[in-house]
């Protein structure tokens, strides 16, 4: 390096041009510092965007209309054998008590067609609802008592303002005579909106104000106790074996490759291996939350391994080696030292797992479980839908209350999603040691 | 006893030779003549285990077995016709024998049918007999076995840690098989396909409308089914692009934001910010999609005068952007912060800006991890499905235009496998095929990422 000059300017002319250079690299700079200032603001705009969306629409979706009657019940109409069990007061005329209590709120509306739009008012389901109350409360019958009724889907919809009263009455689906009704009826005190008992105790309903995720959520607790039984013992398996005893083989690299593909498969590819494997070939049932626990657990296997391997890997070597110099065997060190050390760990990445398994939709929509299952499944083995399922089949139906009740739904999901991470984060904090 | 009472049974079983076996090798260890070379309850474990095992694998080779064997046994009863048929016409009559089995009456049947039901019956009565017999044989005798080994010089321990370890191996193949599961189920149906539509027609068919089918078959015309896959992979990278085109800049500056600039008190704050959007689960940001995302970008699209369909793909590609944002900035990030201080401390020294660093030394370092991030995204969004099969529409246009509708591979397995299908439909097969091809695109690029990973990583220090 004889040349000392840059590019063949003297000293002098290149610091000038250095200094010229300074304010346009400043900018450059402070540009570049905005695009990602920009770039983290895009994407936590987006976050808030999306849970704003949920949130506005899902938390109207907690609460519905109910209209309070004064319902007489009369024993002779309700209970005509007087046995007081589900298959006597089947035989009651429930529709036609509600109906008159109805009527008498309503003034007593002259006319059929008069007395057909006040019948659409209430909900189908309120004859259901109101042999419940008897067979709750059977020192009641025979007096008259106030009884809450949810309103028809299309009424919660028009008592919410989604629907105008200035839209011509040919395009809307509440009538004037209705909304003559409605108007009456609150006037009297006796609609209000109340948090929804059919969205947390209900089952899965074509009627939008009767729908409800209790099937779906104890068919998700269900699956979920499958696939965390399944994927927890062979995930922890796996990973001990692989990480403490495993010869550096062929087998072993096959087992490791194997993991990793498995991790990157769609998982709707595991739904059709489920289809093709247990639901054609083994002959098991459509839509059993056995043949879904088992599909997720084969899917977050990977995930359950990766961090238990890691877990397992963080355990320092020096804890094995005392055990084994006083003289514990191999298997010994595992399962007295290294497996209670690293089981924080395990623990959080199973439980970041069935996060996951919570939230997957596809591989069960594979397998059947998007059938309208109207009970609550009592075991792995009756037929049942989950909470992203029901989400997915109500996203489709049009009603206007449908969309609530699937934001409602989405809620209810997110926050069981935020409380099993918020439990591992939790998990990792308290129990994780620093070596 | 009912199979889940047996399975109780053999673990109730186990436990009481546990609790014996250990009590009797304390009781005989105490009596101090002898010196046990295991401990107690290494002998309880070894007699449970002998117990259980064996029993419990009859249990589950009787369970799986027993359905596939009478299967076949029925079969003996079809007539000629069935026998002589293909293999719907033994679905069907499978179908028929069941129904008479789980006692659901759909009228009368044919008399070989109510033979076989009969049959059928009788054999599930035998099988329960046979399975309590042995189960409950093997549990006891098997168990009384293990028993009888507890002296001083048996090695429990020993047996047990092998078991343990046989165990442990058997778990590590379940991967194994889970991959041969997928390949083989997918692989079969997809053959099946390829003997009814030739795969030249599949694989360059520019006309997906398998809708024919069972126009087809009633014989009432109306058009012949086609299956060809290029219009869905090509709508699948439509939307897979568009969602790169968001998730790409927003992710990658965020990493480098986040990495390079941002204090530890906001990187620790938008971090897990950022994984929440990883963590809502897919049917979430379909909902989104379909309700909020699709009616905006149409009206959008009207206001400006442009015609929009209302399952656009720009809708699906730009929610699964969003989708795919956390994927691309934690892989990055990573990346990034694996880059060695000395280097940007070298660029420093020389007098650089940060961001000439960054642009200059840390970036094209980073780089090969970077772009196999992207292409593990990409891989992602091709295998994502509820985002499209509730935003993305059904009609398989071949088409670039990012506000046309058009489907997915994803969303057409979906809407073929869900709801009831033909046996042996080239529809229903169609679906493995669609699968096939997934599988060998998602593992294609995944493996095209890690070799890039592998060829470009620089060995630092």
């Amino acid at each position: 390096m004889t040349d000392h000059t840059y590019r063949g300017l003297d000293p002098q002319q290149a610091a000038k041009r250095v200094a010229a250079s300074i304010s346009l690299r400043k900018s450059k700079e402070t540009r570049f510092v905005w695009l990602g200032k920009t770039a983290v603001a895009i994407a936590l705009g987006f976050l808030v965007l999306l849970f704003a969306g949920i949130l506005t629409k899902g938390i109207p979706g907690l609460f519905q209309y109910y209209v309070t009657l004064d319902v007489q019940l009369d024993a002779q109409q309700l209970d005509p054998s007087g046995q007081m069990t589900v298959e006597s007061l089947a035989g009651g005329d429930f529709d036609g008590v509600i109906r008159e209590s109805l009527y008498e709120a309503l003034g007593n509306p002259e006319g059929r067609k008069a007395k057909r739009e006040a019948r659409r008012l209430i909900s189908s389901g309120s004859s259901q609802r109101l042999m419940t109350y008897v067979l709750d409360n059977p020192a009641q019958l025979g007096s008259t008592v106030s009884v809450q009724f949810a309103v028809d889907d299309d009424v919660d919809t028009f008592l919410r303002g989604l629907i105008s009263r200035e839209t011509p009455e040919a395009d809307r689906r509440v009538s004037d005579q209705l909304i003559e009704y409605i108007d009456a009826l609150d006037a009297q005190g006796r609609i209000s909106y109340q948090l929804s008992d059919y969205l947390f105790f209900g089952s899965a309903s074509r009627d939008a104000e009767m729908a409800g995720i209790r099937g779906a959520l104890v068919g998700s607790i269900l699956t979920l106790a499958v696939c965390v039984v399944i994927a927890f013992p062979l995930g922890v398996a796996t990973a001990v074996y692989l990480e403490e005893m495993a010869p550096k083989n062929r087998l072993t690299e096959i087992i490791e490759i194997n993991i990793n593909n498995l991790a990157a498969v769609p998982s709707v590819v595991f739904g059709i291996m489920g289809l093709a494997i247990f639901i054609i070939i083994f002959g098991m049932p459509r839509s059993i939350p056995l043949v879904g626990g088992i599909v997720l657990a084969l899917m977050t296997l990977p995930t359950i391994i990766i961090s238990s391997r890691a877990a397992i890997r963080a355990v320092p070597p020096s804890i094995r080696d005392a055990a084994l110099g006083v003289g514990a065997s191999k298997m010994q060190t595992i399962t007295h030292h290294v497996l209670p050390l690293a089981m924080p760990g395990m623990l959080t990445g199973t439980i970041i797992g069935m996060a996951q398994a919570l939230g997957e939709t596809a591989p069960l929509l594979m397998i059947g479980m998007v059938a309208f299952i109207v009970d609550v499944p009592g075991g792995v083995t009756d037929p049942g839908t989950v909470l992203p399922v029901q989400i997915f089949m109500w996203a489709d139906f049009a009603e206007r209350m449908f969309v609530q009740k699937t934001s409602a739904a989405i809620i209810v999901l997110l926050a069981f999603l935020i409380s099993m991470n918020a439990a591992a984060i939790l998990l990792r904090k308290k129990l994780e040691r620093r070596w | 006893m009912s199979f889940s009472n047996l399975m109780l049974a053999i673990f109730v079983v186990g436990a009481l030779y546990f609790i014996v076996g250990q009590r009797v090798a304390l009781a005989r260890r105490s009596i101090g003549s002898e010196k046990f070379h295991s401990l107690p309850h290494y002998h309880g474990t070894w007699a449970a285990i002998t117990s259980v095992f064996p029993a419990l694998s009859f249990l589950l080779i009787i369970v799986i077995g027993k359905d596939l064997l009478f299967q076949f046994w029925a079969s003996d009863y079809f007539p000629e016709t069935v026998l002589n048929g293909d293999a719907v016409d033994r679905a069907i009559a499978l179908a028929k024998v069941s129904n008479v089995v789980n006692g659901i009456d759909f009228g009368e049947v044919e008399p070989w049918v109510q033979s076989a039901g009969d049959a059928w019956i009788r054999w599930e009565t035998d099988a329960m007999v046979i399975a309590n017999v042995l189960v409950l044989a093997a549990s006891l005798s098997g168990g009384y076995l293990g028993y009888r080994k507890i002296n001083a010089s048996f090695r429990a321990r020993n047996n047990v840690e092998r078991f343990l370890r046989w165990m442990l191996i058997g778990s590590s193949l379940v991967a194994i098989l889970t991959t041969v599961g997928i390949v083989l189920s997918v692989l079969f149906e997809s053959i099946r396909f390829f003997k009814l539509i030739p795969p030249q027609d599949f694989l360059f068919g520019l006309e997906w409308n398998p809708q024919f089918e069972g126009a087809e078959r009633a014989g009432s015309g109306g058009g012949t089914a086609t299956y060809g896959m290029v219009p869905m992979f090509v709508g699948t990278f439509l939307i897979s692009a568009i969602a790169l085109t968001v998730a790409v800049p927003v992710g990658l500056f965020s990493a480098i934001y986040l990495a390079e600039y941002a204090t530890p008190r906001v990187r620790g704050i938008v971090k897990p910010l950022l994984e929440i959007l990883a963590g809502v689960p897919t049917v979430v940001y379909g909902f989104f999609a379909a309700l909020t995302v699709a009616p905006f970008v149409k009206s959008l699209g009207e206001s400006m005068g442009i015609e929009v369909a209302s399952e656009s793909a720009l809708a699906a590609g730009l929610v699964m952007g969003v989708m795919i944002i956390p994927f691309i900035s934690s892989l990055s990030d990573d990346v990034i912060n694996a880059v060695p201080q000395s280097l940007r401390d070298a660029a420093y020294g020389l007098g650089s800006t940060r961001s000439e660093a960054v642009r200059q030394v840390v970036l094209p370092a980073a780089l090969p991890g970077i772009v196999a991030a992207v292409i593990l995204a990409v891989s992602r969004a091709v295998g994502e499905t509820m985002i499209v099969v509730m935003a993305a529409g059904l009609a398989a246009n071949l088409s670039f235009n990012p506000l046309d509708a058009v489907t997915t591979v994803t969303s057409q397995i979906v809407t073929i496998l869900v709801g009831d299908q033909e046996f042996e439909s080239a529809k229903t097969l169609s679906a493995f095929a669609l699968a096939l091809m997934l599988i060998i695109t998602t593992l294609a690029l995944n493996y095209f990422a890690l070799q890039i990973v592998k060829k470009y990583r620089e060995q630092y220090d």
